[in-house]
């Protein structure tokens, strides 16, 4: 019983919000480019599917090609900052400052370097460079994470400093590197929107862009439907990587 | 004198900011004996071990180590087993870390895990033993590369009265097969007894030697040892050097 009701609260609230937004635009009869009522969104977004899904399709793809970039390319330079004390130093401040400077402040500079022949390059450059930074300190976290006294036991039994990575600290660190992952996607589909943005008309046509699109023509239900479908993608990848979290740890504490 | 497989001469152990953790401290560890070190919390017991097995250097003062890899082995106050590895896996990793094909290496932790009353548990991963039976495998993994000297640093300490007893009483009589020099840490009196020729005791923080305590007595235990009077003069001794110990003044 309490489970039905768990599970049915959100539900009921979507309803009802959705009920009062759809009352209060009828009584008050604002006019549709400013608030379209839910059911004028519905219709746009079930007439629009066609485009929606394709754009859907483009964001997404952009946003797990950089994750996969972004994943590949942090766990390397963890490994290697892992490696080697003297260069962990030497990247460290240079990595806070790319961190902390807004991609929307970089995107233009990207766009110039990669985009005026292949802006859906710098659509992914700019994504990754969203990702990069919460995987790339998690990894870093994660490979200093192993159990001091099995680090001790490394030493006594004379393992190399490759063995150390392989055999120790990758495995120990895979806890840090799903969570890491987790919450590189949901920035690499922020940073894959924000890139689309700042390409304008010229860039990929993903939801973003879509979504620009639409706001142009003044066809404030498209701008919704869209801004819904984006939504719903970012849940599911979301729900995703939690699964896919959720059985890596299991297989990794064994049980 | 028997040889000494280990040995500490005047050794002294200074952290930066805390100062003098350790001695002067000098000790043997004769072939095949087996010795406690027992002291308060902070005298530097663990440090004295982690110097013998060479995971720590001496400030001053000369450590002489068994040479070669695998001559000696640790267990630690936690099992501490990789919990992504099987246990058999665990147990053959010192094997495999030191150039031993893996069948050869996996084939040698199954016999170790057999030999500590672990036959059938190789494929469970460490989460699904219990506290007994991850320390019986960490035991496993410290005795797969038959060591000359086995090194444990309050092994027991994490179980319950009853799991600890038995385990002592398995340490010993695989001891009694393969006959390596071990040296181990605790704060129980008793145990310290139970299980050692030769107890060392330590005084306060920075340890240094309060005394030395010998149980003249067989090896494995006899039932009913701790009813013995050498065993409870043994620990009246121990227990009163400890009380010594503890009034030294750094």
């Amino acid at each position: 019983m309490n489970r039905l009701a768990d599970a049915l609260a959100p539900l009921g609230l979507m309803l009802l919000l959705l009920g009062a937004w759809e009352a209060a635009c009828r009584l008050t009869g604002v006019p549709a480019y400013f608030l379209p009522p839910p059911s004028q969104v519905a219709v746009a977004a079930a007439t629009g599917l066609p485009v929606l899904v394709p754009a859907a399709w483009n964001t997404l793809s952009v946003a797990l090609v950089a994750l996969v970039l972004a994943a590949a390319g942090a766990l390397l330079l963890a490994i290697l900052v892992g490696l080697s004390p003297l260069l962990e130093r030497a990247v460290r401040p240079l990595a806070s400052a790319l961190q902390v400077t807004p991609v929307v402040a970089v995107a233009p500079l990207i766009l110039i370097w990669a985009g005026i022949d292949h802006p859906e390059r710098a659509v992914i450059a700019l994504a990754v460079l969203v990702a990069f930074f919460p995987i790339f300190s998690g990894a870093v976290t994660g490979l200093r994470s192993a159990d001091p006294d099995l680090e001790r036991l490394f030493d006594l039994y004379g393992a190399g400093r490759l063995q150390r990575v392989l055999r120790l600290r990758l495995p120990a660190a895979l806890p840090f590197l799903m969570e890491g992952l987790k919450v590189g996607a949901g920035l690499a589909i922020i940073g894959a929107v924000v890139a689309e943005f700042a390409a304008g008309s010229g860039g990929v046509r993903g939801l973003a862009w879509q979504i620009l699109d639409a706001g142009n023509k003044l066809q404030t239900d498209r701008m919704i439907a869209a801004l819904v479908v984006l939504a719903v993608m970012g849940v599911a990848v979301h729900a995703a990587l939690e699964r896919l979290e959720r059985a890596g740890l299991r297989w990794w504490r064994g049980r | 004198m028997t040889p000494a497989t280990v040995a500490l001469e005047e050794v002294e152990v200074d952290y930066r900011g805390r100062g003098r953790a350790l001695g002067p401290l000098s000790l043997r560890i004769g072939d095949g004996e087996i010795v406690a070190l027992v002291g308060p919390s902070g005298c530097g017991k663990s440090t004295a071990l982690r110097l013998l097995a060479g995971l720590e250097p001496a400030t001053r003062g000369v450590v002489q180590r068994a040479p070669g890899r695998g001559e000696t082995s640790v267990v630690f106050q936690a099992p501490t087993l990789a919990p992504w590895m099987s246990a058999a896996a665990n147990v053959a990793l010192p094997l495999e870390l030191s150039g031993t094909p893996k069948p050869e290496a996996r084939a040698r932790a199954l016999e170790a895990l057999e030999r500590v009353g672990l036959a059938g548990a190789g494929a469970s991963r460490p989460a699904q033993l219990s506290g007994g039976m991850a320390m019986r495998a960490s035991l496993a993994r410290a005795l797969v590369t038959q060591p000359r000297l086995l090194m444990l640093d309050e092994p027991f300490a994490a179980l319950d009265e009853i799991t600890r007893r038995t385990l002592a009483d398995d340490v010993l009589a695989l001891w009694s097969q393969t006959r390596q020099a071990i040296v181990f840490v605790t704060h129980n009196v008793e145990e310290a007894a139970y299980m050692a020729e030769r107890i060392v005791v330590l005084t306060r923080g920075p340890g240094r030697i309060a005394g030395e305590v010998r149980v003249e007595a067989p090896l494995p235990r006899p039932a009913g040892f701790r009813t013995w009077p050498v065993f409870t003069e043994a620990a009246e001794a121990i227990s009163a050097l400890l009380a010594k110990g503890a009034e030294a003044a750094p």
